[in-house]
């Protein structure tokens, strides 16, 4: 196949990028996304020219480090699939593919297709935990848990942090990401005793980051390569504002 | 230099509760003194950097990724295997220990991995108590699947994403460490360098991956958890950025290497597509519980596989191993896989293929059924391939995956570097000369939750904090300034040849000569080709961009650099072991009927190789493998 790729290229925080049109020939339709760019870049650096960087790593996608927009998409035109998971077969001899980086508030570009997303770090880390200490277990079989019970709580943590949910998102809100989590750990038994508690401080920290409010767009739901679907925004509201009810927030503390 | 694997004394099963108490602790209050840097953040690195932070310790922890959650442990698929007996169908510590000596063909430390198996219980209760989403029975409980090389059922699965969950509940556990000020990450930092003074791991020289500004970290030890090398292989199942770079610099600073020629290639992985390949799939072994694999009777036979009847067909493990039958080791599946396309059965592009079928489960469970089990590893390999396997065979082939070699360490975990401690895949304790399917995740936490948390006490507590060195004495500014030197010879070759070309050639050569077979002739061609094309990445590599900028050539470039002094050391240990064990197969030692022949008269040691130079010859040195508990018996899964 031949394709038109214009990529987003700019040199670093701050700096002004623009769209740059590189023509592609002999494309595999077994070749993935990805690979495309590594072609891209052999050539490039063939040239003499700097290469496109973008994040990747797994390339198998699961460890959530890839993703940009293609064409206007989060991870690009194929459902349920990470840019790295994107094979060339989705597309048409003489498309014009558009690759730029996933844009928000909250995730400061650093170069080309590359951005920052230890915002979702820091919500994780305001609550996203059960405060287990490592030997204070008991058998892991002494605590039942209903099967249709983990299996939604599997559902909502196979969520990889990506990011593409705020990146599709018109108000650029981290609502799916932080519900995913939310609900994944407050959906089993051992979560219970931080639930409410864990709900304030990660929406707390979610605003605080800069990421918008939730609008019921469904754009987050429609590009998650992970399927993880809003009524787990619906689930972490109510968590939410149980809490809001009951309980004020508290900082992480030791004991 | 004498090893002293430091292996307590006493009966096999009194071994690490003894030592638990033989060790001398640090006083609670006197913990935060003390500083602990930890290189990675897997299920290892992870783990051990949030247990650490708990037990009081000031931590650093650095990873390359642009967060901890990312490490490549993420993308373990089938499970985690523990002792629990749960099944009730005869499973115990011993059964454990006995199944993962056999698997690694006597080719592990005795007391490494009773201890593995006796502490793999705990891992799983710490994993729900983090609330890991493993898989569970109507009843609440907790279910299990089979995994190749046993006969019980005692892996634990989340999904196909077992090592996803594992990850996350670790990596939560170690956001709650940082949120506390007891951890402080940092993450797009690449360890480019260790300190060692006195014999002692001082600290490291790490690379700020966006500014591209060379840094001094200063701890009273230093913990790598940087995984394998398996990239030496350029394809694998590896993420694209996994290296070996941490572990090759402590190499070079006098840790030893061991059994770097024992590495795994797992038989069930999505096929080489093209030349653009640039990674390699793991089709999860968990498919192996009820997929059958098989090949044509006939050589070049291009039917559809629907239309092959079953008379044509040959179902090879299960025809050659009745009693494993498709769970046989890896290595065996590997290498029968390799058996029957050399005979010109292979199916697919290129006749490097085998079929994993699945009709026969369909037809008996159902397609709800597999699709619960599997539905996410079906659609994994739909996207990849562009067929849907509920409807044709997959079709898979070997590929490399994983390393049983990595730094020596002795039972404390710690190498020959006094202070250095290496853990998870980075060192070469607990799998032999073959890994079994789920042990690594077990192996990664059991070191990071339980292991390296308790016998770092016994060092922390025999040293002061007050020696710690300071960033600006001299040894770590020799550190940088070597790092800054490797940095700029690299950038400034300006040759004709891309680093990947180099990684590419470097991975065919070594896929060629030192893959799932291997013979002398193979490996000492291997062993003439290796430092010629050394040399010319160093003469004609071409990195663009600069040292103080986020360069990922560059990136790429150190790795390879590394990458290319491995292969030399692997090869070469590859050919120094003239027997075949586990993975480790030497044509010209096999049994009549094509099984690994070992050799225990002349082969059962460790050998732990110490760097000489670049280009000079590996000093070997050796540690006996005593076996007081079991027999080393010819391993049969007939």
């Amino acid at each position: 196949m031949k394709l038109m790729l214009k990529i987003w290229r700019q040199e670093g925080p701050g700096k002004k990028g623009a769209l740059v049109a590189y023509p592609m020939d002999d494309v595999s339709p077994d070749m993935s996304f990805l690979e495309l760019l590594d072609t891209l870049n052999e050539q490039l650096i063939g040239k003499g020219e700097v290469p496109v960087a973008f994040d990747h790593d797994c390339r198998e996608g699961i460890c959530g480090s890839c993703g940009f927009m293609i064409s206007g998409e989060a991870h690009g035109p194929a459902k349920l699939t990470t840019t790295c998971q994107l094979f060339m077969r989705h597309f048409k001899d003489g498309d014009t593919i558009i690759a730029e980086p996933f844009r928000s508030r909250a995730f400061p570009i650093i170069k080309d297709l590359v951005v920052d997303r230890s915002s979702l770090d820091k919500i994780v880390q305001a609550g996203g935990f059960i405060s287990a200490r490592t030997g204070s277990s008991p058998d892991a079989n002494a605590m039942l848990i209903p099967k249709n019970k983990a299996d939604r709580a599997m559902d909502a943590a196979a969520c990889i942090g990506c990011g593409a949910c705020v990146a599709a998102c018109p108000n650029g809100s981290a609502m799916l990401f932080t519900a995913a989590k939310i609900s994944h750990l407050g959906l089993l038994p051992q979560g219970q005793p931080e639930r409410h508690q864990r709900a304030l401080r990660m929406v707390n920290k979610m605003d605080e980051l800069g990421f918008g409010a939730c609008s019921n767009h469904g754009e987050c739901e429609a590009v998650c390569p992970k399927g993880i679907t809003i009524d787990f925004i619906a689930r972490m509201n109510r968590d939410y504002m149980r809490a809001s009810t009951t309980e004020t927030m508290e900082p992480v503390k030791r004991v | 230099m004498e090893l002293n694997a430091k292996i307590p004394s006493g009966p096999l099963e009194k071994k690490w509760e003894k030592h638990q108490f033989d060790m001398k602790l640090v006083n609670p209050a006197n913990k935060r003194k003390y500083k602990v840097i930890v290189v990675g953040s897997g299920l290892a690195g992870g783990a051990a950097a949030a247990t650490l932070g708990q037990l009081g310790y000031e931590v650093n922890c650095f990873c390359y990724q642009d967060s901890a959650r990312r490490a490549h442990s993420i993308a373990a698929q089938g499970g985690i295997n523990a002792a629990k007996n749960y099944q009730n169908d005869n499973d115990s510590i011993f059964r454990l220990f006995y199944d993962t000596i056999k698997g690694g063909d006597f080719r592990s430390r005795e007391a490494n991995v009773y201890r593995l198996a006796e502490v793999s219980s705990a891992v799983i209760d710490q994993c729900v108590a983090l609330g890991v989403p493993f898989g569970r029975e109507y009843s609440g409980y907790l279910a299990n699947r089979s995994f190749g090389g046993a006969q019980v059922s005692r892996t634990f699965y989340a999904r196909g994403q077992t090592g996803q969950q594992l990850l996350l509940g670790a990596y939560s556990a170690l956001s709650l460490q940082v949120a506390l000020g007891q951890v402080k990450m940092f993450p797009r930092h690449e360890m480019l360098e260790l300190v060692v003074t006195d014999g002692r791991a001082r600290g490291i020289v790490v690379r700020n991956m966006v500014t591209g500004e060379v840094t001094s970290h200063t701890a009273d030890a230093v913990v790598l958890a940087t995984g394998g090398y398996g990239n030496t292989y350029y394809l694998s199942t590896n993420a694209k950025g996994c290296n070996a770079t941490a572990i090759w610099r402590a190499h070079r600073k006098g840790a030893l290497f061991a059994n770097p020629c024992f590495t795994q290639i797992h038989p069930t992985c999505i096929p080489v597509a093209g030349e653009h390949q640039s990674k390699l799939t793991l089709m999860s072994e968990s498919l192996r519980n009820d997929g059958r694999i098989w090949v044509p009777k006939k050589a070049d036979d291009q039917r559809n596989p629907r239309d092959i009847p079953e008379g044509d067909r040959d179902y090879y493990l299960e025809r050659k191993y009745p009693s494993y039958g498709n769970l046989a080791p890896r290595d065996i599946s590997s290498r029968a896989a390799k058996q029957v396309c050399d005979e010109g059965r292979g199916v697919g592009p290129g006749g490097r293929g085998v079929y994993l079928d699945f009709v026969e489960a369909i037809g008996r469970l159902g397609e709800s059924v597999i699709r619960e089990r599997y539905g996410n590893l079906f659609e994994m390999y739909e996207q990849i391939t562009g067929e849907n396997p509920y409807k044709q065979p997959m079709r898979i082939y070997p590929a490399m995956h994983y390393v049983m070699g990595g730094l020596w360490v002795d039972y404390n975990l710690m190498s020959n570097v006094e202070g250095l401690y290496v853990i998870g895949e980075a060192n070469f304790s607990d799998h032999g000369a073959n890994r079994l399917g789920a042990s690594a995740l077990m192996q990664g936490l059991a070191d990071g939750y339980f292991i390296l948390p308790c016998t770092i006490n016994d060092y922390l507590a025999r040293i002061s904090p007050a020696n710690r060195l300071k960033t600006d004495d001299a040894a770590f500014k020799q550190a940088e300034q070597d790092v800054q030197q490797r940095t700029t010879r690299l950038l400034s070759a300006k040759g004709t040849r891309t680093v990947d070309s180099f990684h590419r050639e470097l991975g065919d050569l070594m896929w060629n000569n030192c893959g799932m077979g291997r013979n002398e002739k193979g490996l000492k061609e291997a062993l003439a080709k290796i430092p010629p094309l050394r040399e010319e990445f160093w003469r004609n590599v071409r990195v663009p961009g600069s040292a103080g900028d986020f360069n990922q050539s560059l990136e790429k470039a150190g790795r390879v650099a590394d990458f290319m002094e491995l292969a030399e050391l692997l090869v070469y240990d590859a050919l120094q072991r003239d027997e075949s064990c586990g993975a480790h197969f030497r044509e010209e030692h096999q049994t009549p009927d094509g099984e690994a022949a070992r050799d225990d008269e002349r082969f059962s040691f460790v050998s732990a190789w110490e760097f000489k130079g670049v280009g000079q010859t590996p000093v070997l040195h050796k540690e006996p493998l005593v076996f007081e508990s079991l027999h080393p018996t010819q391993r049969s899964y007939k």
